[in-house]
């Protein structure tokens, strides 16, 4: 009884949640006409394909970067470490377009680096090769430089909490640091860096601003131009419908290799022996792999930022612009709060209940992660609507009142989609958490008699601190950046930054764009310092538990 | 536990009762005519596609001088008509506002809008800028000719649109994606000047022209050319003066490279599209609503409008700055514009075909 009573309600939720998907889904069956026949003849080839190429080449830069860096700072000394452990975390605030727009303007033909070239050595087009930015490759590149950090943070997170023992034993056998990473803790990171590549993958599929800005065709730029320029809804839909085929198979093989590989730490022990000391050139090594990252996702496209900011603040920043700046951050705090209850009840309930359905409404509910944001939104706007067309009418049926709208164009309605949107977050958060916590313990406390909700807030909670932060600070992140849903569901006379950012970036005057990138970026930076904090803190306090 | 399943069941049935209710007084609520709570009479509400810092200030002077307050919602067109649709006769906006004929046509065609009722817009705006129905009104005027670079190219050497389908144009022509609506409409505009087989073996031949796989917007296509990598950019004109405008050295000086062709002068015309607004069916603040169009369709107003987007007013006889009559006269295409709206679909396919990305 109590079992289904928690089954009922996450069930409940995660459907909620699912109608804006299953709204996109739905018009599988709503027939096309013979654009499908023009798009299949045409262009979804090339759709299939980029988007493909595109999730394989930031899959490997990403898992490159992160786990590489993730493993460094955590289990490596060597200089400047300590800064490197927040520094690299910072790029998560610079959103995937506002990079590309910068490093566009950096290295384009047109731009300062190749003009200066030109000037030094009296080439002109077509008499040297330089890499071109707005391509497929370069897509991959700007996407990996802030994506990487997804994978990086629960990497980090899963070897700081790793047993030392193990590492320990490993060590004590006579292997060195590499044969201990490959053999030992890269497995016993897997579900984490696994978590973390299936954000990084979905984040990828569901980009619009860079690839549509770099004239990369993939499917969100093929839903785009189905149902803006072709004006077929249905057909676009069904090219959402195929993206969340994507997902599905995503999220079906990231369930799979956890499930092989499930490791729980019956030891809590920590950092007994302490880092590697790495010497001469693997020091230096260790030291420029990390300073480069930093470089090139961080501190140059920021700068640039900064200083085409210096230029213009002056006309951009007023009273109004201190407007903006707090409803993003009540915006992304409440969200992300409401985010962490849902993602903390769907989790648990799933790890109480693991019956399929539970299990396929909680898959549901976070695919809304992959979908661009546009679609999301649409996905919203029609089952609101039409809920509060249909409450009104009954209203004046029953009682001669109208309610008129009561949830769309209200921040209800925005609160809704970034559940949807980015409830995966916090979900991938709380569940990779849940999972390194041994089932023993359940057992445990409910053979003394605890009730599952007591489990949850004696146990599980304190023991989850560090995932829960995460997840928090994660979807904080995520809303601050967050544009396409905010932009058509807000209500009137209100914006946010990345409203403003995106208003002057795509009337191309990139200039007076940076000040509100740059506030964004500022604004991400605070929550990615605190979240560091509690990830390099936690090994030691559970250290000083013992 | 007995009571949270009870307490589950009855809402769900509530709101399965709400919902069936809902479908079944669908029908009925939207024949008869239902008079809605409080019209506030000194509210405007409008949803617009056109970026904030493009009207707001033309809003707030509509506010100055009639008390009237302006709501604004801003968006990318198509999703603020989803938004619109779905809200159905219970949407709170008065005017949707947006930069395209086409989506001004795609709001008639899915039934948003209503007749504008003024004889003083229509004395105002010439008529083929407005919808032959009166539904939708042009208050702007956005010109899409050949930009190309003074030191490169004799003037002489450029005639129409159609011209560039020439293979001494190899190798010389940027241009952006056909994912933008600007390059739909003009081929769009193609479509109903030459037919659509004829478009379709021109295109061919322009998108072999062109200097480099197309990428970025507008601007990016000017700095290309002045940066050398093309003799020809198509863009629409207001970039080219955003440039000139712009506080970047850099942009200043990469415009200043380049120079206005108004093309096909000796036939249908320069290719012309609007920035309007239409009224929505459900307004209900009508009265307010159509005060402001009057407003924006204002000779001042136009004047102003015209002046800080750097396009051209779609009233007649209205001043335009030095920068824009600097480009000169010209004659621009005139296409009644919701043609171009009918036949976008067609126009995206055929790029499709000729594999214009």
């Amino acid at each position: 009884m109590r079992i289904s009573v928690w089954g009922t309600l996450v069930t409940a939720i995660a459907l909620l949640l699912a109608i804006p998907v299953f709204v996109i889904v739905f018009n599988l069956f709503v027939p096309a006409g013979e654009v499908w026949q023009h798009i299949y003849a045409t262009v979804l080839g090339d759709y299939i394909t980029n988007s493909l190429l595109l999730m394989l080449g930031v899959a490997i830069g990403s898992l490159l970067l992160g786990v590489t860096a993730a493993w460094l700072v955590s289990m490596t000394e060597f200089p400047g470490r300590k800064y490197f452990e927040w520094g690299l975390l910072l790029p998560m605030a610079i959103p995937a377009y506002i990079i590309a727009y910068t490093y566009t303007g950096m290295l384009d033909f047109a731009g300062p680096l190749q003009t200066s070239l030109r000037e030094i050595t009296g080439w002109d087009y077509g008499d040297y090769w330089f890499p071109e930015v707005r391509s497929l490759e370069g897509a991959a590149i700007m996407m990996t430089l802030v994506l990487y950090p997804y994978i990086y943070l629960l990497a980090r997170a899963a070897f700081v909490s790793q047993s030392l023992c193990l590492l320990e034993v490993s060590r004590s056998l006579g292997n060195g640091p590499w044969r201990t990473f490959f053999t030992i803790a890269l497995p016993l990171a897997r579900p984490a860096v696994i978590a973390g590549l299936s954000l990084v993958l979905m984040e990828t599929l569901a980009d619009y601003g860079t690839v549509q800005y770099f004239g990369v065709s993939t499917f969100t730029t093929g839903i785009f131009r189905t149902w803006y320029g072709l004006d077929n809804a249905p057909a676009a839909a069904q090219l959402a419908a195929i993206l969340l085929l994507f997902v599905l198979v995503l999220l079906t093989l990231e369930r799979y290799s956890r499930q092989k590989a499930r490791y729980y730490n019956a030891s809590r022990r920590h950092h007994g022996q302490g880092r590697f000391r790495l010497e001469g050139w693997n020091k230096l090594a260790a030291f420029l792999i990390c300073f480069f990252m930093l470089v090139f996702g961080f501190l140059l496209p920021a700068s640039q930022l900064a200083i085409w900011a210096m230029d213009t603040a002056v006309e951009v920043v007023d009273a109004e612009f201190f407007l903006l700046v707090l409803h993003s951050l009540e915006l992304a705090a409440s969200a992300a709060i409401f985010a962490l209850v849902i993602a903390l009840i769907l989790g648990y309930g799933r790890r109480l209940n693991p019956t399929p359905l539970v299990k396929t409404a909680v898959r549901m509910a976070s695919m809304g992660y992959a979908v661009p944001g546009t679609v999301i939104a649409v996905g919203v706007i029609i089952p609101l609507g039409y809920l509060d067309n249909a409450l009104d009418s009954w209203m004046r049926n029953q009682f001669n009142y109208s309610t008129g709208l009561l949830f769309s164009g209200t921040i209800f309605a925005l609160l809704f989609a970034y559940m949807v949107r980015f409830l995966a977050v916090s979900l991938h958060a709380v569940e990779s958490g849940l999972e390194r916590i041994t089932p023993s313990m359940d057992e445990a406390a409910s053979s003394m008699g605890c009730r599952p909700l007591s489990i949850l807030g004696k146990i599980h909670i304190p023991m989850l601190k560090g995932s829960l932060l995460t997840g928090l600070l994660l979807v904080f992140v995520d809303v601050l950046k967050e544009l396409p849903a905010t932009l058509i569901l807000r209500p009137f006379n209100f914006n946010t930054l990345a409203v403003k950012a995106y208003e002057l970036a795509s009337d191309e005057r990139l200039a007076d764009a940076s000040s509100a990138s740059l506030a964004i970026v500022l604004a991400g930076i605070v929550p990615i310092i605190i979240l560091n904090r509690s990830i390099s803190r936690h090994g030691e306090r559970s250290l000083g538990q013992r | 536990m007995l009571n949270s399943n009870v307490w589950l069941k009855n809402c769900v049935l509530m709101v399965i009762t709400v919902i069936i209710t809902g479908i079944v007084s669908d029908e009925a609520n939207s024949a008869q005519d239902i008079k809605y709570s409080k019209p506030d009479t000194s509210e405007v509400n409008i949803y617009s596609a056109r970026k904030e810092a493009l009207i707001k200030p033309l809003l707030d002077k509509f506010t100055e001088q009639t008390g009237v307050k302006v709501n604004l919602v801003t968006g990318k067109a198509d999703a603020l008509l989803k938004r619109l649709t779905s809200e159905g006769m219970n949407s709170p906006a008065d005017i949707l506002l947006t930069t395209d004929a086409g989506r001004l046509h795609r709001a008639k065609v899915a039934g948003v809008t209503q007749k504008i009722q003024s004889k003083k817009l229509e004395s105002a705006i010439p008529s083929r800028y407005r919808d032959p129905e009166g539904h939708w009104v042009g208050l702007s005027l956005r010109l899409r000719p050949i930009l190309y670079v003074k030191d490169k190219v004799d003037p002489a050497e450029i005639s129409s649109y159609e011209d560039l389908a020439d293979p001494k144009w190899k190798g010389r022509i940027c241009i952006r994606s056909s994912g933008n609506i600007y390059n739909q409409s003009l081929v769009a505009s193609m479509i109903a000047a030459n037919g659509e087989a004829a478009t379709e073996q021109w295109a061919k031949g322009f998108v072999g022209n062109f200097a480099r796989a197309p990428k970025g917007g507008d601007r990016d296509q000017i700095k290309a050319a002045a940066a050398g990598q093309c003799d020809i950019a198509i863009a629409n004109t207001y970039y080219l003066a955003g440039m000139l405008k712009s506080s970047e050295q850099s942009q200043v000086t990469a415009a200043q490279k380049i120079a206005v062709f108004w093309p096909n002068q000796k036939t249908r015309g320069a290719h012309v599209n609007v920035s309007g607004a239409v009224l929505i069916r459900s307004s209900k603040n009508r009265d307010n609503a159509i005060e402001l169009l009057e407003f924006l369709a204002g000779e001042k107003a136009q004047q102003w409008y015209a002046e800080t987007n750097s396009e051209f007013p779609a009233r007649e006889n209205v001043a335009v700055s030095e920068m824009l009559k600097a480009w000169g006269e010209f004659k621009a295409d005139p296409l009644i514009l919701s043609r171009l709206g009918e036949l976008n679909t067609k126009a995206v396919m055929l790029m499709d075909r000729v594999g214009w990305k």
